[in-house]
């Protein structure tokens, strides 16, 4: 079965026909979590998991707030693995390449399916050779946090890395010697799950800013050591130096400036990527420079948006996830910067999630086609290197969503005639900005009217994919397996397109 | 035009692939200062690769060879002169040197039947040259002059500061024989690449002793030059008010007539016409805007 998008999909699933398809879907919620049970404290991993009794075929949550510094993820995998449970799901909001614990169960043919939001490194590789029993079931941020309300994956227990946890069993992102900040993607797993586990190493006697209500927690797990605060910052969120990167950064400034969005009141997202962040960096000084004051800036925060929000440029941040100490700082200090969940950040079916009243969202991407779909998920050979994340979501809401990306990248062309695996559908992606040119998609017929007298190097996107050619030559087609390992989910649940075992 | 002209070392294929993309009115391939001695081969063939390969656009291709007095020199020009080549940035320029050079590439433009003549941009790095810069400027070739503070100030023992009040008169001097010679006159790289806006006032100042455009060593530099050696919308606004004023004189049969209580006569009113012919190069000003 193919979707409108032209992409085969696995008969199981819905195939993807628009981006506000859900529109006419009701929203489906189960009952949150209701406990008489007293919380259980446990000081040993092991009398834990004997106390769960997990059972092959359970459903097992993580989420990704301490990035690459969490162990608590691989402790569980390892237990698991000792006991030998199969056919296991893991729901982890991401999968970086430090969770190696995965990458045993996965070995030993332990786990089915993986639902998870972004993913790098060992266990992709593992994916990729087509070591998982069943599928990877690549997901937005909002898109989980339906998945989760909805049921449509019932979470058997959630193993939280919680910082710090107090004496009535709350718990919070900001205390202990692991302090992360907010703790927005593991709010569905919180409210859903059939049972929730507080892990921490650090005991506090109250906790003010309580991110984990006790209310919905049935166990406590203190370790001596949840992870490393170090792994909390990540690569990915540092400024661009590079001067392809900066230009490319300052003519989308000057874009956004040229679309006239820059005014008292205006909200913007950047992506955890150089060429973002250096975006953001510019578009502050177009603020001071202009008097301007926004409304708010949401999103993963780091220490840019903290020194906006100190400068009174916004008023307000929306964090789902600090990338840096200094949000995690900001977050516990300052009243403006407040925490989102996944949900009230990109889940379709909220009210007015706060992608929804994004002015524009800066967003990078691996490849980009003639229709504007983009690929952040897989490389050119289809393995994952990456996902949406709140990719598909903010492009959808945010009244302008513009890529950024450099044209030509280690002498690869990015934009193709049909990227190797859709992330976002075209259809939500606005405009591409390059080093060598600005498109704009067709769609937009009113950016194009507000642009028709700009100096900005305007151009289509088919003339940027022939000028690509002229320094790189054109690549070969890659030929795809025809076995699915994997699906990439839209953020209301239809498939946008498969991901391929690796040619041997 | 010239008024930004971006060095790229020669030898960073990355680089060098990108290097039209920063906007400059030129690029100079550098062969010289910027690669080392055991990089001066793969440099000579990645340029000479590039400007094989190029596709011509607006941006002046140049390139900085090595010494004259220097055992590259043949190489250098055996590899680079080609059609795409504009301008060849000669170092440690003298007259005898560039007679030379004037020489050597008139055979080789015969044989590879080039039609266009390569141009040369000496620079003025030392007192020699200094002092003999009127002759300099009125060679065969020579489309201006690019001054090297760098080397100057070395030679003359002086140190370099950020107002650049040691490097004035060297700056008069290649300004003025500059504009007797209609040659282009380009000033020194600013070398504190983080520094904007100190570049923006030492851009400024070059400007107003006669400099047509300044080297940038850093992509970050192109911009503020593109501006800084632009005519200003208020240049803009008050040449059209001239012209205009002339266009009505003319019309009353006036010679001489007065704008704001100022004597307008010819000389004005052709630097208002070159200042909008320069705008609209830049494009900072179109015919019905």
């Amino acid at each position: 079965m193919k979707n409108s998008l032209g992409r085969v999909v696995p008969d199981t699933f819905t195939p993807f026909t628009t981006s506000d398809a859900f529109t006419s879907i009701p929203r489906k919620q189960i009952q949150e979590k209701s406990k008489n049970q007293p919380i259980k404290v446990f000081h040993s991993m092991e009398d834990l998991i004997d106390e769960l009794q997990i059972k092959d075929g359970a459903t097992l949550s993580f989420h990704h707030h301490l990035r690459s510094g969490d162990d608590v993820i691989n402790r569980v995998c390892t237990s698991l693995h000792k006991r030998q449970i199969r056919n296991l799901t893991l729901a982890p909001s991401s999968i970086f390449p430090t969770y190696t614990g995965i990458e045993l169960l996965i070995k030993a043919g332990f786990v089915k399916d993986i639902h998870t939001n972004y993913l790098s490194g060992g266990v992709s590789d593992l994916i990729h050779q087509g070591l998982l029993q069943g599928l990877l079931i690549m997901n937005t941020h909002g898109g989980r946090a339906r998945l989760i309300e909805s049921g449509d994956v019932s979470i058997d227990v959630a193993f939280l890395s919680t910082p710090a946890v107090d004496k009535q069993h709350n718990g919070c992102g900001t205390l202990g010697k692991n302090a992360c900040g907010t703790l927005g993607y593991a709010q569905s797993d919180l409210r859903y799950a059939k049972q929730v586990v507080l892990v921490t190493d650090s005991l506090v006697d109250k906790i003010e800013q309580i991110d984990f209500d006790h209310h919905y927690v049935d166990y406590v797990l203190l370790l001596d050591s949840i992870g490393e605060a170090e792994g909390i910052v990540s690569g990915t969120t540092k400024l661009t130096k590079d001067p392809v990167g900066i230009k490319i950064a300052k003519d989308t400034t000057k874009l956004i400036n040229a679309l006239g969005l820059i005014k008292n009141g205006f909200s913007m997202q950047t992506g955890a990527g150089g060429i973002s962040l250096a975006v953001a960096e510019f578009v502050k000084h177009e603020m001071i420079k202009q008097g301007v004051k926004g409304s708010f800036a949401s999103g993963g925060i780091g220490k840019q948006y903290v020194q906006m929000l100190e400068l009174g440029l916004f008023e307000r941040l929306y964090d789902v996830q600090c990338f840096d100490l200094d949000a995690v700082s900001s977050y516990k200090q300052n009243r403006h910067h407040l925490a989102m969940s996944a949900s009230q950040y990109g889940n379709p079916f909220e009210a007015d999630p706060i992608v929804n009243q994004l002015d524009v969202v800066v967003l990078g991407a691996t490849e980009i086609d003639l229709s504007f779909h983009t690929n952040v998920t897989t490389d050119s050979f289809g393995k994952v290197i990456g996902g949406s994340g709140g990719h598909s979501d903010t492009a959808y809401g945010a009244k302008v969503s513009i890529i950024t990306t450099q044209l030509i990248k280690s002498r690869l062309p990015i934009i193709k005639k049909q990227v190797t695996t859709i992330t976002t559908p075209g259809e939500t992606v606005d405009v591409l900005v390059t080093e060598r040119g600005i498109a704009i998609n067709p769609l937009r017929k009113d950016l194009i009217e507000l642009l028709q007298d700009s100096t900005l190097p305007i151009t289509s996107i088919e003339s940027l994919y022939e000028l690509q050619h002229t320094y790189t030559g054109i690549p070969a087609t890659l030929e795809q397996s025809s076995e699915v390992v994997g699906v990439v989910m839209y953020r209301d649940g239809s498939i946008v397109d498969t991901i391929r075992k690796k040619i041997s | 035009m010239r008024r930004s002209l971006l060095f790229i070392p020669g030898n960073n294929p990355a680089v060098l692939n990108n290097s039209d993309v920063f906007l400059a009115d030129g690029v100079i391939f550098d062969l010289e200062d910027a690669v080392s001695v055991d990089e001066k081969d793969a440099a000579r063939l990645l340029v000479a690769k590039y400007l094989a390969g190029i596709k011509k656009g607006k941006t002046e291709l140049l390139v900085r060879i090595n010494a004259c007095d220097s055992t590259y020199l043949e190489s250098d020009l055996a590899a680079i002169v080609m059609p795409s080549l504009d301008t060849i940035v000669v170092p440690k320029a003298s007259v005898k040197e560039l007679k030379k050079l004037d020489k050597l590439l008139q055979v080789l433009e015969t044989i590879r039947g080039i039609k266009k003549p390569i141009g040369l941009l000496p620079i003025i790095e030392s007192p020699q040259a200094l002092l003999e810069v009127v002759p300099i400027s009125k060679q065969n070739r020579v489309v201006g002059l690019l001054f090297g503070a760098e080397d100057y100030t070395a030679s003359m023992e002086i140190n370099r500061t950020k107002n650049g009040f040691e490097i004035l008169y060297p700056r008069n001097v290649i300004a003025v024989a500059c504009k007797a010679a209609f040659i282009d006159a380009i000033d020194t790289p600013f070398t504190d690449t983080l520094d904007v806006d100190a570049l923006k006032v030492d851009a400024q100042l070059a400007k107003s002793l006669g400099f047509v455009g300044k080297a940038c060593i850093h992509p970050s530099q192109v911009e503020v030059m593109n501006e800084v050696f632009s005519p200003t919308l208020q240049e803009v606004f008050q040449a059209r008010r001239i012209i205009q004023a002339f266009e009505e004189a003319k019309t009353a049969k006036l010679g001489v007539f007065s704008l704001d209580g100022k004597m307008i006569d010819e000389p004005v009113v052709k630097r208002a016409r070159t200042l909008l012919s320069k705008a609209k190069q830049a494009g900072v000003w179109r015919e019905e805007s």
